[in-house]
């Protein structure tokens, strides 16, 4: 401003200073309001995130597409240069795979023969939905990411996100076309899971570290590492046996598991309804987890 | 419309670009970009615009924004909400009446500064958090977040001065 301080500029020149500052403070406080309204009323401030995160769907749909291009693109000439050892590889690992398909399908006719004979009623075919990770919260201090699906698409809260590998979390928070899924890795985050040869019940408790831990484990337990975990279906979230990850490390009285979910190439994932009513008689619902679709 | 309307609203639009910039920034950083050697920590990109404009161009990134700003990265990362926003503001009032050293100063010494003030706000966001969780959170991935947002500082500077010349210098100086 080039004009010289007239006697209304003398005067405004401070008080505007004074509302700037006022209106700082206020600002202030107000994130701090913010901060203490999300510990109190959690539905409010979830539903004005929910809102937010609606309104940038589109943009981070529309964003992440090319980027999944140059993605792809890089991964395909890094493919290119190990060609012929992932051949070899990948010729004797079919060959391992087809022994392994004898062993299933006589596996899985055994398996049918038995429930016919105990009259096992199995358990019904979830709802499911199929979303694309649309953003990842690369915060230190939350493991989540955001779907393009939300309640238009069928999406409800406590739904449990699998990939064909495993278990990845449960949606926390649903939009109209967006929904948030909370990791196991997530500080908050506790499954209910059980050591598969074992048969230990514990808690895969997340730390935002990339291997959660296992809580209230017997001091005296053997565990070995590489030992599955899945979970146990206690608490009715998800159903028993979905494989979560292995035992990655035991030590000075902490377990880590190395979940089966590789982080950073977390794409596309199914939200499925297992919140059904829990039957003693029914077993785990047939789940189909078949990573080539 | 005349083109006294026209040039108003150019005038309008070049003095949003800090804001828009921001925005965008938070966008990007949200974005699932899968880098595996990096695991899911991302660097706080749009820090490094509110420090930039704080320094460059304060009066149109006002508090108001800034706070706005806070708020989208919080709710699209899924961050407790009014962290950001509280330390978006902190690091912005501190830029701003630290301006006089920044500015004019060499490319180096803002680095230096950036990262005096990266560090002290992530530290901030650390206490604050754990102090949300009711107990302290591990402090490794928030280190390694800190360390790749002042080493990337340079990489988004860079992007933030073509902006900045090509949107705010011309027109209105």
């Amino acid at each position: 401003m080039a004009q010289r301080p007239g006697p209304v500029l003398r005067i405004s020149t401070p008080i505007r200073a004074f509302a700037q500052r006022f209106a700082f403070l206020m600002l202030l406080a107000g994130a701090i309001g913010l901060v203490v309204l999300g510990k109190i009323d959690t539905l409010l401030v979830e539903r004005a995130r929910v809102h937010v995160a609606d309104a940038f769907t589109p943009i981070l749909s529309a964003l992440s597409e090319p980027l999944r291009t140059v993605e792809s693109v890089v991964e395909e000439l890094r493919d290119l240069g190990r060609l012929r050892a992932e051949n070899d590889l990948l010729r004797e690992q079919n060959e391992r795979l087809l022994r392994w398909q004898t062993v299933a399908r006589q596996l899985e006719s055994e398996n049918r023969e038995l429930r016919e004979l105990m009259n096992f009623k199995s358990g019904r075919v979830p709802n499911q939905v199929t979303a694309r990770v649309i953003a990842d919260s690369g915060g230190a201090f939350v493991r989540s990411v955001l779907v393009d699906a939300g309640a238009r698409d069928g999406v409800e809260k406590g739904l449990a996100a699998v990939t064909g590998l495993g278990l990845v979390g449960r949606v926390i928070e649903v939009g109209n076309r967006s929904a948030r899924i909370l990791l196991v890795t997530d500080l908050n985050s506790r499954i209910p899971v059980v050591l598969a040869s074992s048969g230990q019940r514990t808690v895969l408790a997340g730390d935002n570290s990339d291997r959660p831990r296992l809580l209230y484990l017997p001091v005296d337990l053997n565990i070995i590492a590489g030992e599955r975990v899945v979970t146990s279906g206690h608490g009715g979230v998800f159903p028993p046996g979905l494989p979560v990850g292995m035992i990655a490390r035991v030590g000075q009285g902490e377990v880590r598991v190395e979940p089966l979910i590789g982080w950073s190439e977390l794409d596309i994932v199914r939200l499925i309804d297992f919140r059904q009513p829990v039957d003693e008689l029914a077993g785990p619902p047939m789940l189909d987890l078949d990573p080539g679709r | 419309m005349n083109s006294g309307t026209w040039s108003r609203i150019d005038q309008l639009a070049r003095k949003l670009a800090p804001f828009v910039t921001t925005v965008l920034l938070v966008v990007l950083s949200c974005l699932p970009i899968s880098v595996s050697e990096m695991g899911s920590i991302a660097p706080a990109i749009s820090l490094m615009a509110v420090f930039y404009w704080s320094i460059q161009r304060p009066e149109l990134l006002p508090p108001i924004a800034v706070f706005a700003i806070g708020f989208i990265q919080d709710a699209l990362s899924g961050e407790v909400l009014g962290l950001s926003p509280f330390v978006f503001l902190l690091v912005h009032a501190i830029v701003v009446g630290q301006r006089r050293f920044f500015l004019g100063k060499s490319f180096l010494l803002i680095w230096w500064g950036f990262t005096v003030v990266a560090a002290g706000a992530e530290l901030i966001l650390w206490i604050l958090a754990s102090l949300i969780a009711l107990h302290l959170i591990d402090p490794e991935p928030i280190l390694m977040q800190t360390v790749l947002t002042i080493a990337l500082f340079p990489c988004i500077s860079w992007l933030l001065v073509r902006v900045h010349r090509a949107f705010l210098t011309s027109a209105d100086a």
